[in-house]
């Protein structure tokens, strides 16, 4: 089991490298360089002397292989280089974002748990009843729903026409600033785990060991709760997984809406003002999150699943 | 007795009204629906004259919503015909020859696969900039992993079948086989997959244009409107709805239609739906 956890995070670090090359090459053919967006202010052209100092400051001025070189170099220390317009580490940037990206992501994902998967049991226990075909009517609405306008009309309504949550904003890290954008956010995930929740029970019910329990004589909730639970968990865990790696690339739009401060609306920001190191930063976190969260489920899985070959 | 299929017929049903009023758009309004502002009559909730209302500037939302449904279909179907070409050129010529272009096909995928291809599309529009070609751009480069990987294990499975290897003996070239061998046994997932790829491209247009890096005012597309909206959601609510409304109706729509195929197709994948 040690060695399959090992082997298993080992085999992140060339996906990773593979995305910090891809995204390095393609801010770097970005016509144009940041220093001089930064000068330009529409009207006077730029002084070239400046716009070498800042090059050579940011060392923009370097072969491209060398800079992906420094570039590589720094992220084996941790360091993601430094914003182009706070000139602070952009490690301490995302630090400093990251808790309430991570607060609004698990309060989301605990929102889609607690309802999503108890709807998606109850609707498979009756196939065909009208809970059934409202449940997946409603699933469906939520893949196909834009959450941004989920989000937009649940300000409108909670916000400021019942006037009992606050609009947009984080008001210091109080729960209530949290609950709309966790609500927009988890609807998605909650749509899938219903879904996946009710075709695995479906699935499973069908089972020759759950008739075979039954035609032994085995109490009804005894047959769910011994046999069907167990099994369908292995296939939810799994989706929350995905689903929890997916969200802060998710939680982009989410966070511009509610004006969340996390790092979803830090790498749109920097995104408008080319700020490049915290781009690539940000996208980085995003994509190392989804990844450690993919490889612990699978590490999870194979300890729960025997059948599982951990090699 | 073949069951109804309810998925099928009701996403197709939405899929087609939002491409009549696509099409039809100048004849079903007399408004134009970026110059007919008219500050006279902003705000005006829905009535009469101005069905779904007006927005801040006094154009009538419901021409606007008509008009950018043209905008949401070209980007979710051209941007949807690159990923499908991408996928399946990559797809099955990597299984197909194997060896290293296999090994640097799969790697790609998974690199792509790691990004979430919202966060991907983004990065690209800051590089090109707002507007539709960059939108078809970076929504066509950014989502053709799951077409690969289809393509892939089909080709794998298919490139042993007897009539593949007559192809080879009558001395049909490699691409020949894969174009016309290959290809057409595999349209039914290709085609599931791409029709929920054409709504995963519409929500994405719109939440790009909705964050001002997709389309820009004052062009119609129903995430940039909702942008506008957001401002003034208190005052004109219904400049908030419609547009949302329209964009939920079109996703729903492609995603019961992807549905639906998958049913007709393959009905052994008919109780797993997640």
């Amino acid at each position: 089991m040690l060695r399959f956890t090992i082997r298993r995070l080992l085999q992140v670090i060339p996906t990773l490298l593979a995305v910090a090359l891809l995204i390095f090459v393609i801010f770097s053919v970005v016509p144009g360089s940041f220093a001089s967006s930064l000068m330009a202010d529409g009207r006077t052209a730029a002084d070239p002397e400046m716009l070498a100092r800042l090059n050579e400051q940011f060392g923009l001025d370097k072969p491209l292989y060398l800079r992906f070189a420094d570039y590589i170099t720094g992220l084996a220390r941790f360091d993601l280089g430094t914003s182009f317009r706070t000139r602070e580490p952009v490690l301490d940037v995302i630090n400093a974002r990251l808790w309430a990206s991570l607060k609004l992501a698990v309060a989301a994902m605990a929102f889609a748990i607690v309802v999503g998967v108890p709807l998606g049991f109850i609707a498979a226990l009756r196939p065909g009843s009208l809970l059934d075909s409202v449940t997946m009517i409603g699933a469906v609405s939520g893949l196909s729903l834009p959450q941004f306008w989920l989000g937009l009309l649940l300000m409108y309504l909670f916000a400021l026409v019942l006037g009992w949550l606050p609009s947009f904003g984080y008001g210091g890290g109080s729960w209530r600033y949290l609950i709309l954008p966790a609500i927009t956010l988890g609807v998605t995930p909650l749509a899938l785990l219903a879904r996946t929740t009710r075709a695995g029970v479906l699935e499973i019910a069908n089972e020759d060991f759950i008739r075979t329990a039954r035609s032994k004589g085995m109490s009804e909730a005894r047959v769910v709760r011994w046999h069907l639970v167990r099994n369908v968990m292995v296939l939810v865990v799994t989706t929350i997984g995905l689903q929890f790696g997916s969200m802060m690339g998710q939680a982009v739009v989410i966070e511009k809406l509610f004006s969340w401060p996390g790092i979803g609306s830090l790498l749109v920001d920097s995104v408008s003002i080319r700020d490049t190191p915290v781009v690539q930063g940000t996208i980085l976190v995003i994509v190392v999150w989804f990844l450690l969260i993919n490889t612990l489920v699978d590490i999870v899985y194979a300890a729960i699943d025997p059948r599982i070959k951990q090699t | 007795m073949r069951r109804f299929n309810l998925n099928l017929w009701l996403g197709g049903g939405l899929v087609l009204l939002v491409c009549v009023g696509a099409v039809f758009a100048p004849l079903l309004t007399s408004f134009d629906p970026v110059f007919d502002a008219n500050l006279m009559y902003a705000e005006e909730p829905p009535d009469a004259q101005f069905w779904f209302g007006t927005d801040e500037q006094g154009r009538d939302v419901y021409t606007r919503v008509l008009y950018g449904a043209r905008i949401s279909l070209t980007v979710g179907i051209v941007s949807q015909i690159i990923n499908s070409v991408i996928g399946l050129s990559l797809g099955i010529s990597a299984a197909y020859w194997g060896g290293w272009w296999d090994d640097l096909v799969n790697g790609l995928t998974n690199t792509m696969l790691a990004v979430p291809s919202l966060i991907f599309a983004l990065a690209i529009m800051a590089i090109l900039g707002p507007g539709l070609p960059s939108l078809l751009i970076a929504l066509g480069l950014t989502n053709w992993s799951w077409t690969c990987r289809i393509a892939r294990s089909s080709t794998l499975s298919l490139k042993g079948q007897g009539y593949v290897l007559a192809a080879r003996t009558l001395g049909y070239g490699d691409i020949r086989i894969m174009a016309t061998q290959l290809l057409p046994n595999m349209v039914g997932p290709i085609l599931v997959i791409s029709t929920l790829g054409i709504g995963a491209a519409v929500l994405a247009e719109a939440a790009l244009s909705f964050l001002g890096l997709g389309i820009r005012p004052p062009f119609p597309s129903w995430g940039s409107m909702l942008t506008g909206a957001r401002e003034l959601i208190v005052i004109a609510p219904w400049a908030a709805v419609f547009p949302g409304l329209a964009i939920f109706v079109t996703v729903l729509g492609f995603n019961l239609l992807g549905d639906g195929l998958r049913d007709l197709l393959d009905p052994h994948m008919r109780s797993r739906t997640a």
